[in-house]
């Protein structure tokens, strides 16, 4: 009965705005700030210093721990600064500053074409991680990480995410449509590390060309493409494993315990461009839209280009803007400053008009319970929210699964309280870290 | 009438059975506790802090009389009146316990340093999730009242300016408000110190200039000027050695070098200080 329960939203997708438009490139950044920390795990150590010249491609800083990633120069020119910087989700963070030369020259010895097919599994991960390649959806865990699962969780099936349930976000959109190839090519690569039968690629039923696109390309290499119901969130990696294998990932695991890893498409881009061609993660899609920009777009970026450049391309603002978020309306980082730089998890820029923010005081929960049909990892969100105002955390954690929480913001949408519900979990998973932190 | 008195009878006789074998529960089940405990819990303050260390005053009643390496002086906010009198219940003997006070390093009102309007969770934590705070500032004091609603012995207002003052007359040093800050703002210092840093900033001079303009620039003027060497500086923060000043020094010569005005005495109302200062 409750595996048949329809939990999630279907809110308006405002996909129309960009989804037609090809992916245009941006102009060259006069400066780029690339902070070391673009990632989930310990953040990357410096290896440049103010005043070295750098070359595009080059390693500026190196990951260090066994879940880490390496940072590349995106562009060529003089490191001006290795400082605190905006960031776009930490506020603040370590960055390298580097000004343009305007030559945008490749470091020698990055760009070797190789024959993927004669690699084995070990050579190709290598190279990935040395490319620096992280979780393109947003998360940004490092891929390397997820390509090496412990021999105890034995790996069968592949899922490829190209759901992109986020409203307004089509740069997954776009790039299987026009980069189907080099996907393709990557999911092959990612197909034959793991050394699995069973690939999937999922795809909201809302993108039919993309469908008929990617089948074509992948017709004959045994990845079965499935469109599934658009619905929100169903390009969570926990969701999408359960309606496309029926599978139910444990709570506090990972995907591996089932056997499954998951893989955005922006990602096995990716790995095919570091593996086939040679280069690093330099660039990404990133959607430009919302209520506020002018021309709404999809471009194609530098890592390090400021959130500015990127507006600028697009037309600048046609109202003054009131709210602007990195990532999508539901899970994305609201920005104090557009200086913050695209780092490789930024997959949109939204900036929006007063009009269009959903806001207002918040009141006391009315136990409606709409949040608890929304919720798709079937938790109590009203309850966690009540006791996350209360400072109840052990509560949370222990009798009401707050770890199972993806902030996936579905409670938060449908509350006609208008209640935080995700700041108050989020702070709740703050106050727990912090007591286990204590305890130790 | 008769049904009444039925009545009384069979009460009585099932309020007698009870009785008797509460009365029989109470010798044979008793748990033998030493007095000593409750007399030594109704000295404590019962704000159930958690500064001795304890889970709460009658867990560390039990402690202090039941094991002997438990020392009788470790109820902060109690200070020596209670450690005296619980040492004279335990036979043990009391060290001196320093007294100190919770000390708000940040000077810098919120409302005037926020880099955005922050519009969540009425709470120091939550708001520190959202890129570091609303404040411009990523050492200074947020001023939402976490420390406020963690103390439990109403030391703690936040005042005009948005920042949290203590009442020293309530203030009893337990140190919950200090654990209760993301920004970890608030010290416990020595009551008797005399030189106090009031900036919590641990950036570069130029970096702090930018964002605040009373924060210590970590110029080192103090450090220089002392002649007792109590002053060092931490990560670009001055940090004063309250032991050396109270022995030697009656003179602090470092609170006119400092530029910024950011050493200054512990006082009562310390802007007072601060205002005379700029104006000679």
């Amino acid at each position: 009965m409750f595996g048949k329960r329809k939990w999630g939203i279907h809110p308006n997708t405002h996909k129309t705005l960009t989804d037609g438009k090809a992916i245009e490139n941006g102009k060259l950044p006069q400066k780029v700030v690339i902070p070391v920390s673009q990632h989930i795990g310990a953040a990357s150590k410096p290896i440049v210093k103010k005043g070295d010249e750098v070359k595009k491609g080059q390693l500026i800083a190196e990951g260090c721990g066994p879940v880490s990633s390496n940072t590349h120069a995106t562009i060529s020119g003089k490191v001006t600064s290795v400082a605190d910087q905006p960031h776009p989700v930490m506020g603040k963070c370590l960055a390298i500053t580097i000004e343009s030369d305007g030559k945008d020259e490749w470091a020698e010895d990055v760009l070797t074409k190789r024959d993927w097919q004669k690699l084995n599994a070990e050579e190709i991960i290598n190279i990935i991680k040395a490319a620096g390649i992280v979780g393109l959806g947003g998360a940004t865990f490092p891929t390397y990480v997820k390509l090496c699962p412990p021999k105890e969780y034995p790996i069968d099936t592949l899922i490829i995410n190209g759901a992109e349930c986020e409203p307004y976000l089509t740069s997954d959109h776009r790039m299987m449509l026009e980069y189907t190839e080099r996907l393709a090519t990557g999911i092959l690569i990612l197909k034959k590390v793991l050394s699995v039968k069973n690939v999937i690629l999922g795809i909201e039923d809302n993108k039919q060309d993309a469908v008929a696109a990617t089948e074509k390309a992948l017709a004959g290499t045994g990845v079965k493409v499935v469109a599934v119901p658009t619905r929100y969130p169903h390009g969570a990696e926990k969701t999408l494993i359960k309606l496309l294998t029926g599978r139910e990932v444990p709570s506090g695991k990972l995907p591996m315990a089932v056997g499954i890893v998951v893989q955005n498409v922006g990602t096995s881009i990716a790995v095919c461009d570091a593996v086939r061609d040679g280069m690093p993660l330099l660039e990404r899609v990133v959607t430009v839209s919302g209520s506020a920009i002018k021309e709404p777009k999809n471009l194609n970026l530098r890592i390090g280009a400021s959130f500015a450049d990127a507006i600028e391309v697009c037309g600048g603002y046609s109202a003054p803007p009131e709210k602007i978020i990195a990532g999508g309306p539901m899970m994305g980082v609201t920005q104090y400053t557009t200086e913050a730089p695209i780092i490789k998890g930024v997959n949109g820029i939204l900036a929006f008009t007063k009009e269009k923010i959903n806001d207002g005081p918040q009141i006391a929960c009315i136990r409606c319970g709409k949040c608890l049909t929304a919720c798709p990892m079937g938790l109590n969100p009203s309850m966690l929210s009540i006791l996350g105002e209360r400072s109840l955390a052990e509560e949370a954690l222990n009798d009401y699964h707050l770890m199972d929480c993806i902030e996936c913001g579905c409670c938060a949408y449908v509350c006609p309280a208008k209640r935080r519900i995700v700041h108050l979990i989020r702070y709740s998973k703050k106050l727990s870290a912090k007591k286990k932190e204590v305890s130790k | 009438m008769m049904i009444f008195i039925v009545i009384i009878a069979v009460m009585a006789s099932v309020g007698l059975i009870f009785g008797l074998v509460l009365a029989f529960a109470n010798k044979k089940l008793a748990v033998e506790m030493n007095p000593l405990i409750h007399v030594v819990e109704d000295i404590l303050p019962k704000g159930q802090c958690g500064a001795c260390g304890f889970a709460g005053c009658q867990a560390y009643a039990e402690a202090v009389v039941l094991d002997k390496d438990v020392a009788p002086n470790l109820c902060i906010p109690g200070k020596k009146a209670v450690a005296d009198q619980v040492a004279k219940l335990t036979g043990k003997a009391a060290d001196d316990l320093e007294p100190r006070y919770a000390f708000v390093k940040c000077w810098q009102a919120p409302a005037g340093n926020s880099k955005y309007v922050y519009d969540g969770v009425d709470n120091c934590w939550a708001a520190a999730l959202l890129q570091g705070g609303p404040k411009e500032c990523a050492y200074g004091c947020i001023g939402l009242g976490s420390c406020v609603s963690a103390c439990v012995f109403d030391a703690l207002h936040i005042g005009e300016d948005g920042l949290p003052k203590v009442n020293r007359k309530n203030c009893t040093g337990c140190g919950k408000c200090a654990e209760a800050c993301p920004k970890s703002v608030i010290s416990m210092i020595p009551v008797n110190a005399h030189v106090a840093v009031h900036c919590n900033s641990k950036k570069k001079g130029a970096e702090v200039r930018k964002v605040c303009k009373i924060g210590c620039i970590a110029c080192g003027a103090c450090v220089k000027s002392c002649p007792y060497d109590a002053i060092t500086m931490v990560d670009n923060l001055a940090v004063v050695n309250s032991a050396i000043c109270v022995e030697k020094c009656d003179d602090p010569v470092c609170m006119e070098k400092c530029p910024t005005k950011v050493l200054q005495s512990y006082m009562l109302d310390p802007n007072a200080l601060l205002k005379k200062a700029i104006n000679q």
